[in-house]
């Protein structure tokens, strides 16, 4: 908790200030991330959950800026890091910054490296494009990268192709590429869902251990709320593009406000406990095309809905310290505008 | 229901046995082709040597890390595969070596819930005509009371009659998946295995489908082998648990004590690797070192002992033995 205090004072490392991401979809914008605002303080772990549908993964990648062009784009909104405005920078200038203080760990280690290049030249690539280092200073800080994240014989892997390597080791190949040039943003999209929890456990204490000596930043995005328990500091709930709650790990857990986080807390089966039924929430995340236009995302779902949830949207508002809401449950300040 | 009930217990007292399933030193290996002639070089020995058995009504969880041969028990049982060795005892019948229409008979009584409800459902069929094919393919029924037949089960997976004229990719995955299990329950099987069923889900929608299985359970007398790789779904939805490790089972108990009490060191390290959605709560984690090996070149020994931190001496020789240590919970481990 202590350390906790510290942060407060400290500058915010990313500032992300009403992001709105939109879909072109037969001509009319969408919008998957709506009017998005965080903070990510330095050396913070930030947990974004939700499920899927919700603009977890969007919302990473238009911090990253990697949005697919022609299709998705940042409509409005600023991503301050470190002082400067993403959302506004030139491609150029963009690929300074990417790979180098923010980089990015993707899902499936088996599609996100380059079947037809070596380990040793994947990792190398990102060195040479933002470090100026000779070729043998090159190979030999990629079998350093290798050792610390803990994969035996780095001399030989660093020559060896993707498949050659376990779910596992491809991951840890790929977290190697993210830290190679020491960032101070790392933005990990549900790195461990497609591993089996032993090497889950592994990924995550790697990740924990990297965080801690290279003073990173980690938005760790994820639907597991175990893995969220144990590595974050803070949470963002999302449902459905927009941010539902807030708060700090312990408080989300011991005191959930938003029926959608409480749901989503009691259907996870838990190892302590024996109940016979588990909570589950009625329907689905409504798509991007069917969103409604008015009023609170999740009324249509919510056990707790009130009639004018489905005329007033609701506002994310700080209801007890830090810990912020978007629910007319908790408003103190109603009643308001039906308009978004 | 009183014929149902009546029924049962008469099947408990003819010479029918308490055990729906009993599996006997099962082994399905996969052969390794190579070399000009394509001659078999070697085996995948995706499940080497596993015993367990079934009791009318249980649930029995299989867990273990991907690779370690949980779905090809699963398909091997189900005769999907051909076993390799050991015998496979359902409902009192031997059923390892059966063939031809005998097989296709006692297909009526085993049925399979997959993984993937995006692949397992053929996309230019109706959901109607997916659902209608095991009833179709087992009875000569009108189409009138197919039809029928196809709505109740719509019914009781909670689909609503509409369904019957759409298509797969017009489905949730949710539920598709429920699509999958009433396709399962057409033939009121005694058996389903559902291998993973859930692991494509969210988990708010998750949580509805393990309700529904659990509550069809009940209503249809079913006997499940449940097929997981996550450890809390698992213990959610068995009696009794149990865990493999590269081909091999080392141990199984009732769920309540293979979570309080674990006794091989794999179950333990599994058990402590999966994080708990508390933040209060603190665990010890045993972290295993390296990955699962080869199945083509199992280490000798206990296959576990590499990555065993107790391992000792005598592990890299012998091969422990599932055996049991205390009442219904059996473990392959020297240290007991």
């Amino acid at each position: 908790m202590s350390t906790k205090k510290s942060l407060l004072k400290e500058a915010p490392l990313l500032e992300v200030k009403n992001l709105e991401t939109a879909f072109d979809i037969d001509g009319i914008d969408y919008n998957a991330v709506d009017n998005v605002s965080f903070l990510v303080k330095p050396r913070q772990i930030v947990g974004v959950v939700g499920e899927s549908g919700c603009g977890k993964s969007v919302m990473s990648l238009s911090i990253m800026q990697l949005l697919p062009k022609g299709i998705g784009k940042v409509k409005s909104g600023e991503i301050i890091f470190d002082g400067i405005n993403l959302a506004k920078m030139s491609e150029s200038q963009i690929n300074k910054i990417r790979g180098k203080d923010v980089s990015m760990i993707f899902q499936e280690p088996m599609t996100s490296l380059n079947p037809v290049f070596t380990i040793g030249y994947q990792l190398q690539e990102v060195l040479f494009n933002h470090l100026k280092i000779s070729k043998q200073e090159a190979r030999q800080k990629a079998i350093a990268l290798l050792k610390s994240v803990g994969i035996s014989r780095p001399e030989k892997i660093v020559d060896e192709y993707p498949h050659q390597l376990s779910g596992g080791m491809r991951q840890r190949v790929m977290i190697a590429i993210a830290i190679a040039c020491q960032p101070k943003l790392l933005i990990a999209d549900e790195p461990t869902t497609a591993l089996d929890v032993t090497v889950q456990a592994q990924i995550l204490e790697l990740l924990k251990e990297i965080q801690e000596v290279n003073d990173m930043s980690v938005i760790l995005i994820t639907h597991d709320l175990g893995v969220v328990a144990e590595m974050c500091d803070e949470v963002i709930v999302m449902y459905a593009g927009k941010i539902v709650e807030r708060t700090d790990v312990d408080t989300l857990f011991h005191n959930p406000k938003h029926p959608y986080t409480t749901l989503l807390l009691g259907a996870i089966p838990k190892m302590e406990e024996t109940e016979e039924r588990l909570s589950s929430i009625q329907g689905i995340v409504p798509s991007l095309t069917n969103m409604p236009k008015a009023g609170c995302r999740f009324a249509n779902r919510c056990p707790k809905a009130m009639p004018e949830c489905f005329t007033v949207t609701p506002v994310l508002e700080d209801v007890e310290q830090g810990h912020e809401v978007a629910c007319l449950l908790f408003e103190t300040s109603k009643p308001r505008e039906g308009v978004r | 229901m009183s014929t149902v009930s009546v029924h049962k217990n008469q099947e408990k007292t003819s010479s029918q046995s308490k055990n729906l399933l009993e599996i006997q030193n099962l082994k399905t290996y996969y052969p390794v082709k190579g070399g000009f002639f394509k001659r078999t070089v070697g085996n995948v020995k995706a499940v080497d040597n596993i015993s367990f058995e079934i009791k009318r009504g249980e649930t029995l969880g299989l867990v273990g890390e991907s690779g370690c041969g949980k779905s090809t028990a699963g398909r091997t049982i189900l005769r999907l595969l051909r076993p390799t060795e050991g015998s496979i005892l359902f409902d009192g019948k031997d059923i390892t070596r059966i063939s031809g229409k005998s097989l296709r008979e006692i297909r009526k009584d085993m049925q399979m819930v997959f993984q993937d409800p995006y692949a397992s459902l053929n996309p230019m069929q109706m959901v109607g005509d997916i659902i209608a094919e095991p009833i179709y393919n087992f009875s000569k029924k009108s189409k009138a009371e197919l039809k029928q037949e196809v709505m109740d089960l719509l019914n009781k997976v909670g689909l609503p009659e509409e369904a019957y004229y759409k298509y797969a990719h017009e489905f949730s995955g949710g539920q598709r998946q429920r699509i999958g299990i009433a396709r399962s329950l057409a033939l009121r099987p005694k058996l389903i295995i559902a291998d993973e069923p859930v692991s494509a889900l969210d988990v708010s929608v998750q949580s509805q489908v393990l309700n529904l299985l659990k509550d069809l359970q009940e209503e249809f007398d079913l006997t499940f082998l449940f097929i997981a790789h996550d450890l809390s779904v698992v213990k959610h939805m068995s009696d009794r648990i149990g865990v493999m490790y590269l081909g091999n089972m080392v141990e199984i108990a009732d769920k309540n004590l293979i979570y309080a009490e674990p006794l091989h060191p794999y179950t333990q390290a599994l058990i402590s690797a999966i994080p708990s959605p508390d933040p209060r709560v603190k665990k010890e984690r045993i972290i295993l070192k390296g990955d699962v090996p080869s199945p083509i070149n199992p280490p000798s020994g206990c296959p576990f002992h590499p990555r065993c931190p107790m391992a000792m001496e005598e592990c890299s020789k012998t091969k422990p033995l599932l055996k049991e240590v205390k009442p219904s919970h059996r473990v392959a481990c020297h240290l007991y």
